[in-house]
């Protein structure tokens, strides 16, 4: 296959789970895991005659966003129907906006691999109500319906098609999830569906201006999924056309255990949503003292913070970057500034705690190292009580007993030695078993300091301090 | 004591001459003995009833009881009523029973209404002749050959025939009005807005009211205080002050504006009805008000605009009924589309099946446009006409139905020519307004109504206006014999 | 416009209704019948007219609080429900 042939094109719809206490249009509660229908009052199982009021919350949640990707909060939008038939949707239709959606033109920027920023369009995003859950686990050539989750809101966030590759799509996914918990309008966990993505994936010869025939892909719950079910839509699409076939537009469910995507049929027939206004729902006005408000208590978005963090921190863009890639990042990176060096901070939270954490599968938020007991070690490294050698063996202690670098410092004995006599006595007694070494030095091979830095440090537990340590033995050796 | 008026009856309630559960007691006696002949309860719930009123007699003797505390009335069977069953005139939940009150059963309740039962009526509302319900006609107690008109005929036959004082109706395109006129009733179709469609089985969301039915203007607006009023449940409901609707009902109307559209006018008028209205005319000019010729000349859509988007609107509220969570569902499906498709056909009527096609057809891709859109906008051309015209009169006033009550049987295999039952109501419903049928006069026996139609929350104005006539004329106090 | 029995077909799948087969003529010969009544509507200018999906003008959507209202009521709305397995509306098999 020549790939190189091929150009990809991306468009993502994300929903996102609004973090309200109530349901979009009723007074039932939200909470995963909940004992199947208990959550489901009369308007979330569509019961003859009820009506649906609006949570104002998920309206403020909506703008948020809106405003924080500078895209247009509508003064007027309308609630529609879509009407399909489908066990986990109870009325019949689903509500949900069409023509006139809360948010329209907003874009939002992505640091790419090259650490090069690329701008992705957003087209619209719209509030709608999610549907329940079909199970067929209960019993055999029959599925069971959990309405527990019918009438959860959803905010609908649609991309242009303007990524060109798996990994663009993963750093927009990255940043936007990013961005909803910054808002706090999410909460972000894909396991439970909370935020949960669609792909639109074509391909079209490099130069081509017509974008090619897309498929949808549904039900793609991890980072890594997305680029790996990208990656193999693109590919059969290839494969497809370079034999001279053609894509046929449908929606394709991406099956993690056999990494594949297959054909939808269950939604082949259901294309032909009626969409009309909901009549038992009036259009939504939103003042720009609504507007107004929603700027005026939004938190700092992670273009803002990054700015900040290099500015007053003195990082780097990369630093920066990464510092501000999730809230939890951010949060622990500033919880950890106001106790120790920030500089020095951001070299450990994206070295060493990364890696530990990277290693032990756990999000920053679930570090057994607080920034409280990373700061105090910090510390101890910028007061040159331990070397950052000494300091990484420390990290490992406090990682496995949550102790504090003092403690562990002392009870190990760790602490760092700056007392000139002390490694005097110890100089003197590796030049004086290594004399051969020492006349090579002094002969002029100088790469033999590094020899002597060493031994010394083995024979003092690398507990000596390093620049006394250098300066010292230069005199010494000389 | 059934021919009593709603003051009458609360008066004797409250002077203790009669005690709710005697009271209660007479009017379920007469469902007893009349309704096998009229048709006209779906439900009749007798120990409810008595219940209730039992309650109620209680608070009148603390001296706790409003003005209708004891008063037996009925509930049309498109109102869910917690653990009665409530089957909206459907198979297809002719096994429900619904966990929770509609907002208009809950005001009845706290009003002290005693509810004797649900009322028969076109399967979810759509009919104008009640001959659509699965539980069989509504027999006119006019002339039992006849139709009670529809949706609300089951309310309107039991008024008419003294089974009870009041019932609610719905109107959609002319539910309430349309059989009030058919039975010799006062019905009131209020603002869309006004009455709580919360519980209350919907048809076409964006037209549908509930209402009152009665003997007078006065009972009809003692029993709109009940009914109306904001709820938070209902996102269509307005919030505004409550009104007491029977405050103006004496005001004199001698400065009244009173419009006649030259398209209700027209050689196509039924004589008899035309002669009703020009006597009743000459009435209201004695009592001094002005008439002015005014036009309505997107009327004639009326019919079309109404038939395109009630449709559309009740084929997606009528999805929710598919076998799964209540109400009707085949034996043995097959698979999940058999399930769909077998319990929504054998639970649904004729009418509503081609209502549900005729829905999903103007919504479907490609006629969206020319069926669903068009229609919209030339309910704003109907609306912009009615304000328009209120710029220079109060109130406006024609026939109800373009015919008295019609045979059963005449036009239930000819659905447009019984879609033309709505030919001077249904603009009413699109553009939102209120409208109320009164008694002019009857056509061999069958009544004759006159309808009133007045500008968003007018529905004080239009009931003084039709009580004074009441007051100066005695349709409504005729009843039909043998009852 | 004039709707054809396939096309009624097409509309009765669409919103799965069964129709019994020697009644589709009827359904739709009705349903043209309507279709003719509802076609005096082409000859009306709308340019420029707002379409009207609510009849009362300027009112807008109410909000809710964000507050739970609603209590658990599995029991007795399940109590009307064809068929239920371990608070599971039971249906058959659903393919995805």
């Amino acid at each position: 296959m020549a790939l190189d042939n091929w150009e990809t094109v991306i468009g993502l719809e994300v929903h996102v789970q609004l973090l309200t206490k109530s349901k979009l249009f009723s007074g039932a509660p939200i909470a995963y895991g909940a004992e199947p229908n208990t959550q489901a009052c009369a308007i979330d199982l569509g019961m003859p005659g009820v009506l649906p009021v609006l949570n104002q919350e998920a309206v403020k949640m909506a703008a948020k966003l809106g405003v924080s990707i500078n895209a247009t909060v509508n003064t007027r939008c309308v609630f529609a129907r879509k009407n399909y038939f489908y066990p986990d949707l109870p009325k019949g239709y689903q509500i949900s906006q069409y023509d006139l959606p809360i948010v329209s033109n907003g874009h939002l920027d992505i640091v790419l691999e090259s650490g090069e920023i690329k701008r992705i369009g957003v087209t619209r995003a719209h509030l709608e109500e999610d549907a329940g859950k079909s199970l067929h686990e209960a019993m055999p050539n029959a599925s069971g319906i959990d309405l527990n989750r019918a009438g959860t809101p959803l905010l609908e966030i649609v991309s242009e098609p303007d990524m060109r590759s798996a990994k663009e799509a993963v750093a927009y996914l990255k940043s936007l999830h990013a961005l909803v918990k910054y808002l706090e309008i999410c909460d972000g966990n894909l396991q439970e569906g909370s935020f949960r993505c669609d792909a639109n994936v074509s391909v079209r010869k490099k130069g081509a201006e017509k974008y090619g025939t897309r498929a949808e892909l549904k039900n793609i719950n991890s980072f890594r999924f997305v680029e790996k079910a990208i990656n193999l839509e693109v590919e059969r699409q290839i494969g497809i056309l370079e034999n001279g076939g053609t894509i046929k537009q449908e929606t394709r469910l991406y099956d993690s255990d056999k990494n594949e995507t297959r054909s939808m049929r269950s939604k082949e027939d259901a294309n032909d949503y009626r969409y009309f206004p909901d009549p038992d729902l009036l259009p939504v006005m939103i003042t720009s003292e609504f507007i107004a408000d929603i700027k005026n208590n939004l938190p700092e978005l992670p273009d803002q913070k990054r700015e900040r963090f290099k500015k007053s921190y003195a990082i780097s863009d990369y630093e920066a970057v990464i510092l501000s890639s999730s809230k939890e990042m951010a949060d622990y990176y500033e919880a950890t500034t106001k106790l120790a060096d920030p500089k020095l901070s951001a070299n450990w939270i994206i070295g060493e705690l990364s890696a530990y954490l990277n290693k032990h599968s756990l999000d920053i938020a679930e570090s057994p190292i607080t920034p409280a007991l990373l700061s105090g070690l910090l510390n101890r490294i910028s007061d040159n009580t331990v070397s950052n050698n000494i300091a990484k063996k420390v990290f490992e202690k406090i990682w496995e007993t949550k102790k504090t670098a003092d403690e562990i410092i002392e009870s190990e004995g760790l602490k760092q030695v700056s007392d000139s006599g002390e490694i005097i006595k110890v100089i003197e007694e590796i030049m004086k078993n290594n004399p051969s070494q020492l006349a090579e030095y002094r002969s002029g091979k100088d790469k033999l300091f590094g020899f002597f830095v060493g031994q010394v440090m083995k024979a003092m537990g690398g507990k000596a301090n390093p620049a006394q340590l250098n300066e010292l033995l230069k005199k010494h050796l000389a | 004591m059934h021919t009593k008026s709603l003051r009458e009856l609360s008066s004797d309630l409250h002077a203790k001459k009669i005690s709710s559960v005697e009271l209660t007691q007479h009017y379920l006696d007469r469902i007893n003995k009349f309704d096998k002949d009229l048709n006209s309860f779906i439900t009749v719930t007798p120990e409810h009833a008595l219940n209730l009123a039992k309650k109620a007699d209680e608070l009148i003797k603390q001296n706790k009881a409003g003005v209708l505390t004891g008063i037996p009335m009925a509930q049309k069977d498109i109102f869910c009523t917690q653990d009665i069953k409530t089957t909206c005139g459907s198979k297809m939940l002719d096994n429900f029973i619904a966990p929770y009150n509609a907002t208009v059963v809950e005001k009845c309740n706290q009003a002290g209404l005693v509810m004797l039962g649900k009322t028969n009526m076109d399967e979810f509302a759509m009919g104008a002749s009640n001959e659509t319900s699965f539980y069989g006609p509504v027999k006119n107690p006019w002339d039992l050959s006849c139709v009670p008109g529809g949706s609300s005929g089951g309310s309107a036959a039991a008024i008419a025939a003294g089974l009870t004082p009041i019932a609610t109706g719905t109107d959609t395109g002319g539910s309430i009005r349309q059989p009030a006129a058919m039975c010799n009733l006062t019905g009131l179709k209020p603002t869309y807005g006004c009455v709580s469609r919360y519980g209350m089985i919907a048809f076409a969301s964006s037209l549908d009211q509930g209402g009152p039915m009665g003997r007078s203007a006065e009972d009809v607006a003692l029993f709109l205080n009940v009914l109306a009023g904001f709820d938070e449940k209902d996102s269509t409901s307005v919030e505004r002050e409550k009104e007491d609707y029977t405050k103006n009902l004496n005001n004199p109307i001698n400065k009244l504006k009173i419009g006649l559209p030259k398209e209700y006018f027209t050689a196509d008028l039924n004589k008899d009805i035309h002669a009703a209205l020009d006597e009743a005319i000459k009435i209201y000019k004695k009592l001094g008000a002005e008439f002015i010729e005014i036009s309505l000349p997107n009327s004639p859509l009326a019919i079309p605009v109404y038939y395109t988007v009630a449709p559309a609107e009740c084929s997606s509220n009528l999805s929710r009924f598919d076998g799964v969570r209540y109400g009707h569902r085949c034996k043995n499906p097959k698979d999940l589309l058999d399930l769909y498709k077998r319990s929504r056909d054998e639970g649904f009527g004729a009418e509503v099946k081609r209502r549900i096609l005729t829905g999903t057809y103007v919504l479907s891709a490609g006629y969206y446009d020319a069926y669903y859109l068009k229609a919209q906008r030339i309910r704003h051309l109907i609306r912009d006409d009615f304000t328009k015209a209120f710029e220079k009169v109060d109130i406006i006033l024609g026939a109800t139905a373009p015919t008295t009550a019609f045979p059963i049987g005449s036009k239930i295999n000819d659905p447009v020519s019984m879609y033309l039952a709505d030919i001077y109501t249904s603009a009413v419903n699109l553009a939102g307004l209120p409208g109320m049928s009164i008694p002019v006069g009857f056509q061999h026996k069958l009544p004759i109504g006159m309808q009133l139609i007045g500008p968003h929350f007018s529905e004080a104005k239009l009931l003084n206006t039709a009580h004074v006539f009441q007051q100066a004329t005695d349709f409504h106090t005729k009843t039909p014999g043998g009852f | 416009m004039s709707v054809t029995k396939d096309d009624i077909h097409h509309i009765a799948h669409l919103a799965r209704l069964n129709l019994d087969e020697t009644r589709v003529p009827e359904y739709t010969q009705n349903l043209n019948n309507l279709l003719e009544l509802v076609s005096q509507m082409e000859k009306i200018n709308t340019e420029n007219i707002e379409p009207m999906a609510h009849p009362l003008d300027g009112q807008q959507q109410r909000f809710r609080d964000d507050k739970i209202t609603e209590q658990n009521q599995r029991d007795r709305f399940q109590k009307i429900a064809p068929e239920i397995v371990e608070g599971l509306y039971i249906v058959p098999q659903v393919i995805e």
